[in-house]
């Protein structure tokens, strides 16, 4: 199935529109949406590597290696500048993806959805054995700071939502074009047929390669957003559950637009909230339920609503 | 115009008997509480069910009255308590904003973990949200994380007692400390809780060498290789802070290969295995209940009720998990009663500070971290199975609250590093 991502940056700008106007939800939902967008960055990064036909049940590694750069730097090495922190949470994301590309890029299928959740869960055995870190129990990251610019505590939400929500649409925007290229319709063809895309004189390789590096930038950078929202780090965002949930959203948001990942998430962690609240002891129950439903009667993931309605 | 003159003075009076209605109604508004607790998950079983069941046979009593003195008031200043049960295993932060500010619930009581209570602590200062955490081992909350609470409170013990208790008891019952080993989960707790003990005999002037430090993954359930390391070493002590079904397959598994006979274990919280390995645990193993509940509670009133009212309810003994929600509970219920009639969450949390209460335990007092955080008496003691088939022990040792506990203002690691400077505990 071709899908035509030129167009998607139109969707981007709705995305940036809802955003900005769910600035004025009540605080708790709108602290609901702020995690689920840094959390919904990293299933953006399930969803292109999807594209190619490669699953990584491993994504939780950049989500925690962006949420301990954060981390460490303001609360341990006393860096709290917004700007600076986030940079190196990318940053440290993409190094850590050029050295384990190449090795994962000759990886398909179950081999790399596998390996992908080793990597991962040697930095979840790493972190729980360092004491010094808080080991499972983690640590507290301290608020960030804008140009220098502490915001006072009550008004640091509204801060925090306006730079997530930036970014988010920033990095939504800059994955929708990434699909929209050239390397990013090669994703498509490593699904459908690498041998004939290697004959087309295209490497397989390096379209997984690239899509692994950027699939990792964007989980770092929501890794980063997540530590800033909920001012805590630990283990458990290396763990393969926290990845095995990013691979569901995926699956459930469907793959048909950069926002849809983000937007999944969301819709999600609405269900999970009024679940609990209705159902403390069976709230898994409700959860499982919905996602059961959509699988069956949505296979393309809740998106196929959104792009079957103008025909 | 006449009429219309009449039409407003009937629907005046009507609205001044609405009003007084609704401020009647008002005086007994309901105090909404939300209990995050694990609901699902490995924690559920040995923390989370104790502690939901403990909460509801609480409140159910406090609404109908029936708690012994001094908790004989209806509610808390005669308002019902309504409950919100949330799962603690669910993303904390999210949940807990979603209790105060879309429940509304006036005062949060909960947390099990120390990893969710990290999280938890600066939010409720930040959110002005009047919290009690029930349990969370680890001491930092108060140390390091919030350091001048004002709306943030934790009734149980900290850590620190279990271990500077377990080490106290060894010493002054004469056991045999040459050679000490441990036994410890891989995660925070473990971790915590081997440093504690091991810093607290070095504190204490024993010298003993530490001939083996065993820290398994957590929920491993197969400790065959580190039970042949444990006694391959030949420790005199071995101290365990393993929990829930951790801890029942530990001992499940090395006391049939003679573990227990050979050398003394420690286990801090082994009185949890009560309910369900009574006939199983070996007899001479040390056991503590993070505190002075369950068999070692004080002989009070409220004591006895609570453990007879619990069996009663649930066919079974309460665990201290259990005991330390009610401790929680009637902490609340005693801070709003100091506060008076009307009191706000706001006036309740600041009666909290520094009181002491009565709870099924004994007397709680909030002395440390700016009177915040509870200290309490720890006790210890050696299992027997009673002739009854009942759990008991014996050669209990109690250590008083201030003997366990840093002085307010400093941190349990240096406390213990300078051994123990201002511990009380003749």
């Amino acid at each position: 199935m071709t899908i035509d991502f030129t167009k998607d940056w139109r969707n981007v700008a709705l995305l940036a529109v809802l955003l900005a106007a769910a600035f004025f939800l009540p605080s708790w939902l709108r602290f609901l949406l702020q995690t689920a967008l840094a959390g919904g960055l990293v299933a953006l990064g399930v969803m292109i590597q999807m594209r190619a036909g490669l699953v990584s049940f491993g994504q939780g590694l950049y989500y925690c290696i962006g949420g301990y750069a954060v981390g460490l730097l303001a609360a341990k090495a006393g860096v709290a500048e917004a700007t600076l922190v986030i940079a190196a949470a990318v940053i440290s994301s993409v190094v850590i993806a050029l050295i384990l590309g190449p090795l994962l890029s000759r990886y398909r299928e179950i081999f790399f959805a596998m390996l992908t959740l080793a990597v991962s869960m040697i930095l979840y055995g790493l972190l729980v054995k360092a004491a010094t870190l808080g080991s499972t129990d983690g640590f507290n990251v301290p608020p960030v700071t804008f140009f220098g610019f502490l915001p006072a505590q009550e008004a640091r939400g509204d801060w925090t939502y306006v730079l997530t929500a930036l970014l988010v649409v920033v990095a939504c925007f800059l994955i929708a074009r990434y699909l929209a290229s050239g390397a990013g319709a090669l994703l498509e063809a490593v699904a459908e047929n690498e041998l004939r895309l290697e004959y087309l004189g295209s490497s397989a390789r390096q379209a997984v390669y690239i899509v692994y590096v950027i699939a990792a930038a964007v989980s770092g950078l929501g890794g980063a957003l997540a530590a800033i929202a909920t001012g805590h780090v630990d283990p458990e965002m290396a763990n393969w559950t926290t990845s095995g949930g990013f691979v569901f959203v995926a699956l459930l948001a469907g793959r048909g637009s950069a926002i849809a990942p983000v937007l999944g998430f969301f819709l999600l962690e609405l269900v999970r909230t009024y679940a609990l609240d209705i159902a403390p002891n069976a709230w898994q129950l409700i959860l499982g339920a919905v996602m059961l439903a959509v699988i069956l009667l949505l296979p393309d993931g809740l998106w196929s609503l959104v792009r079957r309605a103008p025909k | 115009m006449k009429y219309l003159g009449k039409m407003l003075a009937a629907a005046a009076s009507a609205a001044v008997l609405v009003g007084g209605i609704a401020t009647a109604e008002q005086e007994k508004k309901p105090l909404k509480i939300g209990i995050p607790v694990f609901l699902s998950g490995a924690a559920a079983g040995p923390f989370g069910l104790p502690e939901r069941k403990a909460a509801e046979l609480v409140i159910d009593a406090l609404n109908a009255g029936k708690v012994p003195a001094p908790y004989t008031k209806i509610g808390v200043n005669g308002r019902k308590i309504a409950p919100t049960f949330v799962d603690e295993a669910a993303d904390a932060p999210t949940e807990y904003r979603a209790l105060v500010e879309r429940e509304k619930v006036e005062v949060v009581v909960g947390y099990t973990s120390s990893g969710k209570c990290k999280a938890i602590a600066p939010l409720a200062e930040e959110l002005k949200a009047f919290t009690v955490f029930i349990d969370c081992g680890t001491p930092q909350i108060f140390e390091e994380i919030v350091t001048k609470p004002k709306f943030l409170f934790r009734t149980g013990p900290t850590a620190t007692p279990d271990n500077v208790g377990a080490a106290r008891y060894l010493v002054d019952s004469g056991i045999d400390l040459s050679r000490v080993a441990g036994i410890n989960q891989n995660y925070a707790w473990g971790q915590d809780s081997w440093r504690d003990f091991s810093t607290s005999l070095a504190a204490l002037g024993v010298k003993s060498k530490i001939v083996d430090k065993q820290f398994p993954k957590i929920f491993a359930g197969e400790y065959g290789a580190e039970v042949s390391s444990l006694l391959t070493s030949t420790p005199t002590v071995v101290h365990t802070s393993f929990w829930g079904g951790d801890l029942e397959a530990f001992v499940l598994q090395s006391a049939p290969r003679g573990l227990f006979a050979r050398t003394r274990v420690v286990m801090t919280t082994g009185e949890a295995l009560f309910p369900r390995l009574a006939k199983d645990i070996p007899e001479g193993a040390i056991v503590g209940a993070r505190g002075p509940f369950s068999i070692f509670a004080p002989d009070t009133e409220l004591a006895r009720w609570f453990a007879k009212a619990y069996e009663e309810k649930y066919g079974e003994s309460p665990t201290y998990p259990a005991w330390k929600m009610a401790q929680a509970l009637f902490g609340v219920k005693a801070a709003y009663e100091a506060a008076g009639v009307d009191a706000t969450p706001e006036e309740a949390a600041a009666a909290l500070v520094g009181l002491e209460f009565e709870a099924p335990a004994g007397i709680v007092k909030m002395a440390i971290g700016n009177g915040h955080q509870a200290i309490q008496s720890i006790a210890y003691g050696v299992y027997k199975l009673g002739a009854d088939g009942k759990p008991t022990v014996e050669k209990v040792r109690t250590y008083k609250a201030e003997c366990v506990n840093p002085p307010n203002g400093m941190t349990s690691a240096k406390w213990i590093a300078a051994g123990f400077p201002g511990a009380k505990c003749k």
